[in-house]
């Protein structure tokens, strides 16, 4: 086939070039659908609580994801530091993924456990109160907007759709289990669950 | 990965490699006919059709040589391991081993001798001082001083014991600390007496009348766990009241509030996350901040 051919096509081009830049996606990406691996929870890994799931909506709002990843790679340097490295099953759940790409703070897959609620507290009130040197901006008005309980079952409902484990009773309290609880709760919540499925001794 | 996907990604892989190889021959040109143009004119101007320069030509055969031999060695072709036997874990796992062997028999042999004795060797105390500031610094400060609500780990007085065996407690198990609310049992009015007298306890000028009222509900409400003369017990994590320092603060108000509402100090257990040669050495590190020789 001449160039010229599918230079002068623009329509045969744009066939082209998805078939050629497929092949990409159609060995990385198809089988990890269907893998296993990745698509299966690591044991003893359950559903976030109502309370969590609003403390993880309350972490993408603020975009804590831009300077924090929740990732931790299979580096001696960092498992040093974090804990066990990440792993696929763990994050089977998480509808997005927070994993990030970047690192102005520290990494949190294990943050969960490591400080008490009062240093979260304390933290998220101001960061510079518990560590001098933070350059993280600070986040009082957590302490004071409540949860909408309102719209909590329909964010269960819908992961429940998308395949997360939520039992009717789930749903059901949901609201009850929100109902007049401050922003800074639930985000507290979400962050002493982090990666406490999986622990390591370092 | 099922032999299904296996096989799916090893025939589209090698599918990919023979179109780009073929791509590559099929087009070259070979004859430097210098002159032969693309027959575009525009203007005027002429483009001429020479071949490839052999370098970048070289180039591109050198890529889909190294990715034929870095499919070889490493994984990639569906289940094949590659003949490095590469993996991720694996390479993880032996940087762990390598690290483990270079300082296990140092730290095992710090483990085997007590804490007093360790918390005076520098080399134990500069590694203390890491393992700090990687995991402790958070609360209780990069000097250990501590702040509102984290206690100072450098002045020698301890909320829970201070002993090598009591800090070493402390740092595997963790503490929660439960000081309840007394707004409702005492009223206002008792909290202002009661914190007449925990002033007057320090020392400082108060109304004596406001203050031995609070007395006498101190023997009542608190002395179970911060005893009669208010020294505390470090069995329940309960402070001393009476040498002037205040986790919470020591204004008026602070310990109002500290009475209103309760405190609740928590430090998290280690157990799960450091081992028992990190724990040991951490615990002669904290012993010796306030065990500091002349």
């Amino acid at each position: 086939m001449k160039h010229e051919v599918i230079e002068k096509n623009v329509g045969l081009m744009i066939v082209l070039t998805i078939v050629a830049i497929s092949f990409g996606t159609l060995v990385e990406l198809v089988p990890l659908i269907f893998s296993k691996q990745v698509s299966e929870p690591v044991e003893g890994l359950k559903p976030l609580t109502a309370l969590q799931l609003e403390g993880r909506d309350i972490y993408i709002r603020e975009g804590c994801n831009t300077c924090h990843s929740q990732m931790i790679r299979a580096l001696r340097a960092e498992s040093e530091r974090y804990g066990h490295y990440s792993v696929a099953g763990e994050f089977v759940y998480d509808r997005p993924f927070l994993w990030g790409s970047k690192r102005t703070g520290p990494d949190l897959a294990r943050v969960g456990g490591r400080y008490s609620d009062d240093w979260h507290r304390a933290h998220l009130m101001n960061p510079r109160d518990v560590v001098p040197e933070s350059n993280m901006p600070a986040f009082p008005w957590l302490f004071e907007n409540t949860i909408d309980s309102s719209v909590t079952p329909k964010k269960l409902q819908t992961l429940q759709a998308l395949g997360v484990p939520y039992s009717q009773a789930d749903i059901d309290g949901a609201s009850a289990a929100v109902e007049g609880k401050r922003e800074i709760d639930a985000v507290v919540a979400y962050l002493q669950n982090l990666g406490t499925v999986l622990s390591e001794k370092r | 990965m099922s032999s299904f996907w296996s096989n799916w990604v090893i025939i589209l892989t090698s599918i990919t490699i023979i179109g780009i190889t073929w791509l590559l021959f099929a087009n070259r040109k070979k004859d430097k006919n210098a002159g032969e143009t693309t027959g575009h004119v525009y203007d005027g101007i002429e483009e001429y059709d020479n071949p490839l320069p052999a370098w970048w030509f070289f180039m591109f055969t050198i890529t889909i040589v190294w990715g034929l031999g870095y499919l070889a060695a490493y994984p990639g072709m569906g289940n094949y391991k590659g003949f490095l036997g590469w993996t991720q874990e694996g390479q993880h796992d032996e940087e762990v081993a390598k690290a483990e062997a270079k300082y296990r028999a140092m730290r095992d042999r710090y483990l085997a001798l007590p804490v007093e004795e360790i918390a005076r060797d520098p080399a134990v105390l500069k590694m203390g001082q890491r393992l700090f500031g990687n995991n402790c610094a958070q609360c209780h400060g990069a000097d250990a001083r501590g702040g509102y609500g984290f206690p100072n780990l450098t002045d020698n007085d301890w909320l829970w014991g201070g002993t090598p065996a009591a800090i070493k407690h402390t740092l595997i198990n963790g503490r929660q600390a439960a000081m309840p609310a007394w707004g409702s049992v005492l009223g206002e009015q008792g909290i202002k007496e009661m914190t007449a007298h925990l002033l007057n306890l320090n020392n400082r000028s108060v109304d004596p009348a406001l203050a031995a009222a609070g007395a006498e509900k101190f023997g009542l409400y608190c002395a179970a766990c911060h005893m009669p003369d208010g020294t505390g017990n470090q069995m329940m994590g309960a402070p001393n009241l009476t040498n002037g320092i205040w986790l919470y603060g020591g204004s008026e108000s602070d310990i109002a509030q500290t009475l209103r509402a309760g405190r609740n100090g928590m430090m998290p257990a280690q157990a799960k996350l450091l081992s028992e040669d990190r724990i040991h050495i951490l615990t002669a590190y904290v012993y010796s901040l306030s065990h500091k020789e002349g």
